[in-house]
């Protein structure tokens, strides 16, 4: 009775042991196959495509694109390798690379760090990070009625200020 | 600025870090003339704003949610490092003839900074001449004149300015090719602007001058209809 439960409990105890850590490193690398497999398609550094390119996926985009995207209802990524110039239309607009050209979403447009964009940006959400290269017009379409103007600021004032580093009060 | 905020600053420039690491340390300000500018701007319909600093995207979020204007990015201490470093200084004013292409009267708004503490009078002149030309009547320029010696200063530096919030900037300094030049009196600052009309003009304690300007509204073509006046 002993001898057989110890003889069980050591093989019962080293497969789960070993088995949750091969499980747990392995369930970030399973995490991004269905995001690529089912919402996002990358086109990759050495792709270039010349012409109209349009979808209803989101698209993260390494490699080249000259002409137009189309994107409305879906994110569009330039990847830190991207070369767009082109004009953009997307819901919203992350930009880690370059993007020569007008750019039009309708939810919001991020530049980040070492991202880049040469040409006008018509979006009512706009965020441009430190470090981040940008030429052009920004076109924010004001959310509240023209009414409302002095009843407004102040949250977006408090806002503005959240979003700007912390300040060293004098 | 203090003198701890000045050792902490050179004791990170000897390091050899980025000017701009210092970003979180750098101070916030009053300032006076923010805020009516901010109020001129919301009276119009959709107005364009030309910022001809760097672009801070905490500004431009901004201004583009506060008063809804379309805002133009064109940033001169690029062009001004660039012409220095080619030595090319002296093809400034010509230079600010051809910067801007937007059409006359077409401009609400212009966020000059410090940006005319960085030139020599002649191209102070022009630029301010083409800013004049841009701007709408009753359109407003703000604009910041150093007035301590730019000798003191420990190197050559641009200056960010960030919204912190309507009477509020945060000055974050960055490297310039080169210092800034003669600080400008009253009188040439007055001179510059010779068309436009001073609203406001405030010396700070941090010894910067901040004056806002408005074009007349008596200046304005019959075809400018549509523009509320401000009183």
């Amino acid at each position: 009775m002993w001898k057989r439960d110890e003889g069980v409990k050591p093989a019962s105890d080293v497969a789960p042991s070993a088995q949750p850590p091969q499980t747990m490193p392995g369930t970030p690398q399973a995490a991004p196959r269905p995001q690529i497999g089912r919402d996002a398609v990358n086109i990759g550094k050495s792709v270039v495509i010349k012409g109209e390119l349009s979808g209803s996926e989101d698209l993260t985009i390494e490699g080249q694109v000259e002409g137009k995207i189309e994107l409305k209802d879906n994110v569009l990524t330039i990847g830190a390798n991207g070369k767009i110039k082109a004009q953009v239309f997307a819901k919203a607009l992350i930009v880690l690379g370059e993007v020569t050209g007008n750019v039009t979403a309708s939810d919001k447009v991020e530049i980040r760090d070492g991202g880049s964009v040469d040409g006008d940006i018509v979006s009512p959400r706009v965020a441009i990070a430190e470090g981040a290269h940008f030429r052009g017009s920004v076109d924010m379409q004001r959310k509240a009625a023209p009414s409302t103007q002095h009843a407004k600021p102040a949250p977006q004032a408090v806002a503005a200020a959240a979003a700007a580093p912390q300040p060293v009060a004098r | 600025m203090t003198l701890s905020d000045l050792f902490g600053r050179l004791r990170k420039d000897k390091d050899g870090s980025d000017t701009e690491a210092i970003a979180a340390d750098a101070p916030v300000c009053p300032s006076r003339v923010l805020s009516p500018f901010l109020a001129g701007l919301a009276t119009k319909q959709r107005p364009v704003l030309l910022d001809l600093g760097p672009v801070v995207g905490s500004n431009v979020t901004f201004f583009g949610e506060e008063v809804g204007c379309k805002i133009f990015v064109e940033d001169l201490s690029a062009d001004l490092d660039r012409h220095v470093r080619e030595g090319k200084v002296q093809e400034l004013p010509a230079f600010f003839e051809r910067r801007f292409p937007q059409e006359s009267e077409t401009v609400d708004g212009i966020l000059c900074w410090d940006i005319f503490d960085h030139m020599e009078r002649s191209a102070a002149e022009r630029l301010a001449s083409q800013l004049t030309r841009l701007l709408r009547p009753d359109g407003l320029l703000l604009a910041f004149f150093g007035t301590a010696d730019p000798r003191s200063l420990p190197r050559p530096t641009y200056t960010r300015h960030v919204v912190v919030d309507k009477s509020h900037l945060q000055y974050r300094p960055y490297q310039a090719a080169r210092p800034k030049q003669k600080p400008s009196v009253n009188r040439d600052i007055q001179r510059l602007f010779e068309h436009l009309k001073i609203t406001e003009n405030v010396l700070l304690k941090t010894n910067l001058r901040e004056v806002l300007f408005r074009k007349p509204a008596l200046a304005a073509t019959s075809s400018s209809a549509g523009t509320p006046v401000q009183p």
